[in-house]
């Protein structure tokens, strides 16, 4: 007998999700081209990208209403690359100031 | 007739559970490579932004990169992924021929996605930017990260379209009841649209 796929929930709104993907990628172009400080811009066009992946993860990729531990699965990878780009952070930071 | 199914009439015993995604082991492979698939993008990126720190001359991409022309291609892919969603949908409803026609769009997406990249590329080649240096600042990694980046991801998508255009050729197989494969090719497809979100924000927009 095939299994239950998953606990019962209601189908995401899928087209709202899209919606907002479409919108946010909208503004992250505007905010690309103001003329706004550069750590301000990085920031923002970071966190924008994130929550836009996030959104794809959880409801187009159905994580939300998976296991918990599937979830740690998917976001493993993003913070051991995190801690790789904090460990490399010495290596880029001495060709800036050697000026290579 | 599904896995567990067969394997009862087999077998007599009750087939082990995956551990994580009791539906499938399959779709529990596809999430374990994709996590394998994350670090390999993420390693680049990491490089990627582990050069572009240390360097004040780095060109700025959207002086030389057409960023409305990505953008599009970016809406192109959200597009497609919400399609790829809709084929699910579909199938879960028992609804073959609307699956059917919603991977098609899907498939066609991705085509379309491949087709401006490689308008993109050759309009950069011709205008100097190549793997080896970049004509018009003469800098020597800005077409390399780029070329190595876009050109990872684009191949992702192309394994993703043959992909797709496979499990649409065996549509017949799938009934409201048994449908994994084409889940997991949805996540398959989510992934690469996931990390061309990353991309585009990183080298385009950044």
């Amino acid at each position: 007998m095939e299994k239950q796929l998953d606990i019962s929930h209601d189908e995401p709104n899928y087209m709202a999700v899209f919606y907002a993907l479409f919108f946010l990628t909208v503004v992250e172009v505007a905010i690309a081209y103001m003329p706004i400080v550069k750590w301000l811009m990085v920031g923002s066009l970071v966190i924008l990208a994130l929550v836009k992946a996030a959104l794809v993860a959880m409801y187009f990729m159905h994580l939300r209403f998976e296991k918990r531990t599937l979830a740690i699965v998917a976001i493993a990878p993003p913070i051991l690359l995190a801690m790789f780009v904090v460990i490399i952070y010495p290596d880029t930071a001495w060709r800036f100031f050697v000026g290579n | 007739m599904s896995q567990a199914a067969v394997l009862e009439h087999t077998v007599g015993v009750e087939p082990a559970e995956s551990p994580l995604t009791p539906e499938s082991w399959g779709k529990l492979g596809m999430w374990l490579f994709l996590a394998g698939d994350a670090m390999s993008f993420g390693g680049l990126i990491a490089v990627y932004a582990a050069l572009r720190m240390g360097d004040p001359k780095w060109p700025i991409p959207y002086e030389y990169l057409g960023v409305p022309f990505t953008a599009v291609m970016t809406f192109l892919l959200i597009c497609s992924s919400v399609t790829m969603v809709k084929a699910l949908e579909s199938i879960k409803h028992g609804d073959r021929q609307r699956m059917r026609m919603f991977l098609v769009l899907t498939i066609l997406g991705g085509a379309t996605f491949l087709g401006m990249q490689a308008r993109e590329w050759t309009h950069l080649i011709d205008h100097g930017m190549h793997l080896t240096g970049h004509a018009a600042t003469g800098h020597g990694l800005f077409g390399a990260t780029f070329y190595i980046l876009t050109g990872f991801h684009g191949m992702h998508v192309t394994g993703g379209v043959i992909y797709l255009s496979c499990i649409l050729g065996s549509a017949a197989y799938y009934t409201a009841e048994s449908h994994n494969s084409v889940e997991i090719v949805g996540l398959y497809w989510h992934f690469v649209d996931l990390v061309w979100i990353l991309i585009f924000t990183f080298i385009y927009l950044i």
